[in-house]
């Protein structure tokens, strides 16, 4: 029994005491009342007629007076008895509503519930702290992929809205603070099916404090923490935490990425958006002097990115000193004429809007741009429910927290193997990245995000493949891409990369490449091929078609009549 | 003194004490077991399974259980007794008496247990 089913038992002691005393004096006195039967015999009640009667009487049912009608005496005490058990029942129905009224009662059964259903799942899934703006996206994935998820807030404002989210799978969420292990525990991190953690919660204490409890409790599972500030980061970083995001430098390493190779970048942003949401245009940051506004962990990460690329920085600083800004940094919050153009936005080529007040940055932007109309503008946006105004100014780049998580988070979870083309991709030239671009647009019939997905060539998920290897009937990348319906028919996509067994990786491989057991493919290409592809990998008879032409016949009989089909025809041929 | 413990005491004692003196007299013999004693075990033995109601402790469990065995027992006797006395519309038959005592004397079992539970725990648990 849990916790939960004793406090009620515990609760409940009273009131039950309360109606068993009063059953049993009012069917005690029923019995040792003296009555008249209906010849005018003496007559007492027995045990049987008096549990009758009591139970009818105290529930207020009422069938009246039976089997015979009462003597004066047994009436009098039937008056005792409505009043006696009519109370004990209001009293007991108070306690058990007093009860489940009770916040902490309440509190304890949401928790009890919580628990328990994230003890039944048995598929693999994900916790999620914090289900701010990058926690929902992340759920949003992750039910897209059918990877369960658990999510756990201290807001109850996002428990609400978690609750009004009508997701595909079910998400079981606890508004509690996640600081305390036993809420972590609850959530599941010790769960045989648990396959990592996620701190997104926007204080860097937090996550570092969950990052801790899920190390200590268990060591072997995977944590992905968000971290602003560098000695949070180092901090998480020196126990094992397995992957610290941290968006400011995600974002300045981005949009170095852009000043040095557009075409990557662009490149990265297609196959890392979110699929079918339209594609965007490359962005030139341009090479010249910039304008950081603001020296925060944000400010500094661009400085640091731009400065490394030779690029001329001026940094306009509220508090130089307290952040230890750079000597020349233009003392003022940079939302005014003065303090720009002490900064020279007249000649600059680019403008970083980094503080940590949206106001401010919006204003930064509005004046700066008044100035020179041709900056190429960076804003950082803090809060989501600003969106509509950051989309009205004029920027470039809007640098949002919780998108850039969102983003790295998913690619973590639910697509590993694109996360690995990306990183090998940065070390390939901007013609290159080109060359891949131009293949997506003249293969996608339409502007949007290709979608990516990864094939595992094993027992598990393509059972048919594997046979047909070991069979001795080699499978190229080329046959998984034709389609199912006419083998001569290619489906719009393509491989990003092959990974062996053995670790070694290709990238963009040949499509005349053959499988072996073990390997694992990344596609791309338009949402909805992945299922048609996912056809011939357990089926074999899909498999055989898209292999041979052949459409052999699922049933023994067809089977056989196939087999003397094909004999006959050979005859027929031979005379 | 724990005024908690003497209360409880009382009522898994007299639980066991009211047992037997129902059982005790000829098996058959519808004289030697009065219905009102019947009816005072079965309440008692209730108060006790009531009193056991959210103990955390494994001997708490264990009480808990031996008392809503001897509930099920005598609850069955009672049943036993009124349908042989209403619904069948007969006297009391000495087997029918029988049946009722072998039944009350099985909740005596499992009241025994329960008062030997409590007097370990007692001598365990020396404050």
């Amino acid at each position: 029994m849990t916790g939960m089913t004793y406090h009620v038992f515990k609760r409940m002691r009273t009131p039950l005491l309360a109606l068993l005393a009063a059953y049993s004096i009012a069917i005690l006195g029923m019995t040792l009342i003296p009555g008249v039967d209906d010849q005018g015999n003496p007559w007492r009640m027995s045990f049987f007629h008096a549990f009758y009667y009591v139970s009818f009487m105290a529930t207020t049912i009422g069938f009246g007076e039976i089997p015979y009608a009462f003597s004066e005496a047994q009436r009098v005490w039937g008056i005792f008895c409505i009043y006696l058990t009519v109370i004990a029942w209001f009293y007991a129905i108070g306690a058990i509503i007093n009860l489940v009224q009770d916040s902490g009662f309440r509190g304890a059964f949401i928790r009890d519930n919580f628990a328990r259903s994230v003890r039944a799942i048995r598929e693999p899934f994900y916790i999620i702290c914090g289900y701010g703006d990058t926690g929902k996206e992340l759920v949003r994935a992750l039910c897209a992929r059918e990877i369960r998820a658990v999510v756990v807030d201290s807001n109850q404002h996002q428990m609400h809205d978690l609750a009004l989210t009508n997701h595909s799978l079910e998400v079981p969420g606890v508004c509690a603070d996640v600081r305390v292990p036993k809420t972590l525990i609850d959530a599941g991190i010790q769960h045989h099916w648990c396959q990592g953690l996620v701190a997104m919660t926007d204080i860097d204490a937090v996550n570092l404090k969950v990052a801790i409890t899920s190390k200590l409790l268990n060591p072997d599972m995977p944590v992905i923490c968000r971290g602003e500030a560098p000695e949070y980061e180092e901090n998480m970083a020196s126990f094992g935490t397995d992957h610290i995001i941290d968006p400011f430098t995600t974002f300045s390493n981005r949009l170095a990425l852009a000043l040095d190779k557009p075409g990557l970048h662009l490149l990265n942003d297609w196959l890392s958006g979110v699929p079918g949401a339209p594609m965007e245009d490359p962005v030139y940051p341009p090479k010249g002097t910039w304008v950081v506004c603001g020296f925060g962990p944000f400010g500094k990460a661009m400085h640091a990115s731009l400065t490394r690329r030779g690029i001329p920085v001026v940094t306009v600083e509220f508090d130089p000193d307290k952040t230890s800004s750079p000597p020349g940094t233009i003392q003022g919050i940079g939302a005014d004429h003065a303090t720009l153009r002490a900064a020279g936005i007249e000649n600059a080529v680019g403008l970083v809007a980094g503080t940590q007040d949206d106001a401010n940055n919006l204003s930064i932007v509005m004046t700066a741009v008044e100035m020179n109309p041709q900056l190429f503008v960076v804003i950082r946006q803090n809060r989501s429910m600003n969106t509509p105004l950051f989309s009205a100014v004029t920027a470039n780049l809007v640098m949002q927290s919780s998108r850039i998580l969102a983003r790295e988070v998913r690619l973590l979870l639910t697509l590993p193997l694109l996360r690995e083309f990306l990183i090998l991709a940065q070390k390939r030239d901007n013609d290159w990245a080109n060359g891949v671009s131009s293949r997506i647009l003249g293969m996608m019939r339409t502007n949007v995000h290709p979608s990516s997905w990864s094939v595992s060539v094993d027992e598990e998920r393509a059972p048919a493949i594997v046979d047909s290897i070991k069979r001795g009937n080699p499978v190229a990348i080329v046959d998984l891409m034709r389609s199912p319906a006419n083998r001569d028919e290619f489906m719009p996509c393509m491989p990003l990369l092959l990974k062996r067994a053995s670790g070694q990786t290709l990238l963009t491989p040949e499509t005349e490449l053959h499988l072996n057991p073990g390997d694992q493919v990344l596609f791309c290409g338009e949402r909805g091929v992945r299922h048609r592809m996912g056809w011939s990998f357990a089926n074999i008879n899909a498999l055989g078609y898209i292999l041979t032409g052949d459409d052999s016949p699922d049933g023994w009989v067809f089977q056989k009549y196939h087999a003397w089909r094909a004999k006959r025809a050979m005859r027929q041929e031979r005379v | 003194m724990n005024r908690e413990k003497v209360v409880f005491g009382f009522f898994i004692v007299s639980a066991l004490t009211l047992n037997f003196g129902f059982c005790l007299g000829d098996i058959d013999n519808p004289d030697h077991h009065h219905l009102y004693e019947l009816f005072v075990v079965i309440v008692v033995n209730l108060v006790a399974t009531i009193l056991k109601l959210g103990d955390r402790t494994q001997m708490g469990a264990v009480l808990l259980a031996t008392s809503l065995v001897a509930d099920l027992q005598l609850i069955c006797a009672a049943i036993v007794w009124g349908v042989a006395t209403h619904v069948a519309q007969a006297e009391l038959a000495g087997s029918v008496m029988a049946s009722i005592v072998s039944l009350a004397s099985g909740a005596l079992v499992a009241n025994v247990i329960s008062v030997t539970i409590l007097v370990i725990e007692t001598v365990i648990i020396r404050r």
